[in-house]
C-alpha cells in the first residue's frame, strides 16, 4: 500500500522510524516493530543513519513487510552513484516496497568511517527527479526499462525549525518540481514556529508529517540544541525534564511534552513522523495521549 | 592546466538583463581560452557598455585596478559577462555584490599544473559552471557536497554541517540571490552533474 493514497483519502497518517542493527540479524528490530508499531501506518527504515555502517535499508524493509507491516525505504544519496541508486529503487519495487523516502544523506565526516569516499553524485531534488524518470519508464540515462515501469509513494524531508528557513523552504519547492509527494519533518518541539511554517509551506499543496521525538533527558535536549540541525527545544521543557529525572527516566514527562506538541500542530498539518530512537515502546501511550 | 569552453549563444543571450559590460580574461598561459569564438559571439551583443580584456582577474587587488577607468561603463550596466575561468568569475561577483555576474564559459580541468590563483575562491572545472544559478557563489566548492540543488538540512546556526567553522554555501546562495532579487533563478530546471565533461 502507498501512503500516498491515506493523504489523499484525507487520513492523518502516523509514521515511525527504525534502524536496521550492525550486524546480520534484524529480528530484534522486526519484533519490537511488530509489538509497538503495527497500529500505526508505515515504518521508515533508516539508511545508514548519521553515516553510521548498519545492515542495509532494503533487507530490514523486507522483513518487516513479511511480518505484515508497511516499510518506507529511506534512500540517500551519501553512498551510491545513480546507477546504484537506480538499481536499488528497482530492487525495491521488485520485492514489493513501494514507499520511499528520498535524501541527501549526512556527510560521511559525521559517522563511523570518516574516511569514506562521500558520494553525492545525486542530491535528494534529482534523486526525486530520477525517480519519476523510472515511473515514466525510462532511466536517468534515457534509456527505456523492460517490462512495467515502478511505482512508489515519493517522500521527501524538510527542516521547519531551522535557522536558515528560507533555504529550506526554497529547497522543499524544489522537492515539489522534482516529484515530491510527501514530507516529513525534522523533529519539532517549538509548535509556534512549525504553524508559521506550515503557514508558508501550505502553498506547495502536499502533506506535511510533523517530526516528533520524545525527549529523554535533559542532557539529550541540550546535546541536541548544540549538535543536531533543526532542532531547538526551548528552555521550559528542558526544566521540566530536569526536575524530576525519575519521571525523565521513566518516559513520563517526554511523551507529555511529545504528545502535546503532537495535539497543538495537528490541526496545521497532515500526519505525523515519530523517531523513537530506541523508544519504541513508549510509542503506544505516546499515541493514546496524544489522542491518535 | 585548464580550458576554458563558451557556453552555448543562446545560454549567453538569455543571461543577459538589460545592459551588459564584458570582461575578458587571457591571464594566464595555464588557461586555454576561446579567444576567436568569444570576440565573434561578442560582437552580436546589443547594449555593450564597455568591454575590457585584461589578465589575473582572479587576483581581487589587480581586477579593482585594472577597471578603475571603466567605472562609468559599469556603472551603468545591469550584467556583467565574464569570460573567465571559474575563479576569475567568483572574483568579479564578490567584487560587484549588487551587479548580477554571469559565466560566458565552462571550465573544464586539463591533467597538470593549474595555474596561480587567490585562495578565497576555488573552482572543481566542473565543466558545466553553474555561477549563473547561484548567484556567483560556487555550488561545488564552496558546499562540503557539492550540492546543486540547493540546502541540505545539516546547516547551523547558518554553518556548514561538515566544518561548523564555514558559512553554509547554499545560505550564501541564498542570500546573494536574495540581495540580487534574483530568487529566481532557485526555480531553474533540476541540475544533474555530467561527470563526462569535467
Ligand atoms: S560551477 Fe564552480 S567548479 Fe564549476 S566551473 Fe563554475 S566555478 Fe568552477
Ligand atoms: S550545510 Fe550547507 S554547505 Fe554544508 S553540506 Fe549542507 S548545504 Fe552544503
Amino acid at each position: 500500500m502507498r501512503i500516498t493514497e491515506l493523504f489523499d483519502n484525507g487520513e492523518f497518517v502516523v509514521t515511525a522510524e527504525v534502524g536496521p542493527p550492525k550486524g546480520i540479524n534484524a529480528s530484534h528490530v522486526v519484533a519490537e516493530a511488530k509489538e509497538y508499531l503495527s497500529t500505526i501506518t508505515a515504518v521508515n527504515v533508516t539508511d545508514n543513519q548519521s553515516s553510521v555502517m548498519r545492515m542495509g535499508s532494503l533487507p530490514t524493509c523486507v522483513q518487516l513487510k513479511n511480518a505484515g507491516l508497511t516499510p518506507i525505504l529511506q534512500l540517500t544519496c551519501r553512498d551510491r552513484n545513480r546507477i546504484a541508486l537506480q538499481s536499488e529503487l528497482l530492487g525495491a519495487a521488485s520485492l514489493g516496497i513501494d514507499n520511499i523516502l528520498c535524501l541527501t544523506g549526512d556527510h560521511t565526516t559525521m559517522g563511523d568511517h570518516a574516511g569514506a569516499k562521500p558520494v553525492f553524485d545525486l542530491d535528494s531534488v534529482s534523486l526525486l527527479h530520477t525517480v519519476c524518470q523510472l515511473e515514466k519508464g525510462v532511466d536517468l540515462g534515457g534509456n527505456p526499462l523492460v517490462g512495467e515501469a515502478p511505482k512508489f509513494a515519493k517522500g521527501a524531508v524538510v527542516s521547519p525549525c531551522s535557522d536558515s528557513v528560507d533555504a529550506q523552504l526554497a529547497k522543499m519547492e524544489r522537492k515539489c518540481l522534482a516529484g515530491a509527494e510527501y514530507f516529513q519533518t525534522q523533529a519539532v518541539f517549538d509548535s509556534e514556529k512549525f504553524i508559521r511554517f506550515m503557514e508558508k509551506a501550505k502553498q506547495f499543496g502536499k502533506p506535511v508529517q510533523l517530526g516528533v521525538i520524545i525527549p529523554k533527558s535533559a542532557g539529550m535536549c541540550k546535546f541536541m540544541n548544540n549538535n543536531v540541525a533543526g532542532v531547538h527545544v526551548p528552555q521550559e521543557m528542558i526544566d521540566a525534564l530536569a526536575a524530576d529525572k525519575e519521571r525523565a527516566k521513566a518516559g513520563i514527562t517526554g511523551v507529555e511534552i511529545a504528545a502535546k506538541i503532537i495535539k497543538e500542530c495537528r490541526p496545521y498539518c497532515q500526519g505525523v513522523h515519530i523517531m523513537a530512537l530506541g523508544w519504541e515502546a513508549k510509542v503506544p501511550e505516546l499515541l493514546k495521549q496524544a489522542g491518535l | 592546466m585548464l580550458i576554458t569552453e563558451l557556453k552555448a549563444k543562446e545560454t549567453i543571450l538569455s543571461l543577459i538583463t538589460g545592459k551588459v559590460f564584458v570582461l575578458n580574461c587571457h591571464g594566464c598561459k595555464e588557461i586555454r581560452f576561446p579567444e576567436q569564438e568569444a570576440e565573434l559571439l561578442q560582437k552580436e551583443l546589443a547594449n555593450v557598455t564597455g568591454t575590457v580584456t585584461t589578465d589575473y582577474i582572479c587576483n581581487p587587488e589587480n581586477l579593482a585596478l585594472r577597471l578603475q577607468k571603466h567605472a562609468a561603463a559599469m556603472e551603468e550596466a545591469d550584467t556583467i559577462l565574464v569570460f573567465s575561468c571559474g575563479v576569475g568569475v567568483q572574483t568579479v561577483a564578490d567584487l560587484f555584490p549588487e551587479k548580477k555576474v554571469c559565466a560566458g564559459c565552462d571550465t573544464i580541468r586539463l591533467p597538470g599544473f593549474q595555474g596561480v590563483t587567490p585562495l578565497e575562491y576555488d573552482c572543481h572545472q566542473c565543466g558545466q559552471c553553474y555561477l549563473n544559478l547561484t548567484g556567483g557563489i560556487c555550488p561545488l566548492t564552496a558546499c562540503s557536497k557539492g550540492l546543486l540543488n540547493g540546502q541540505c538540512g545539516g546547516a547551523k546556526n547558518g554553518m556548514c554541517e561538515v566544518d561548523p567553522t564555514m558559512e553554509c554555501g547554499w545560505e550564501r546562495i541564498q542570500k546573494k540571490l536574495e540581495q540580487l532579487g534574483r530568487l529566481d533563478a532557485l526555480k531553474a530546471p533540476i541540475q544533474l552533474r555530467d561527470y563526462s565533461v569535467d
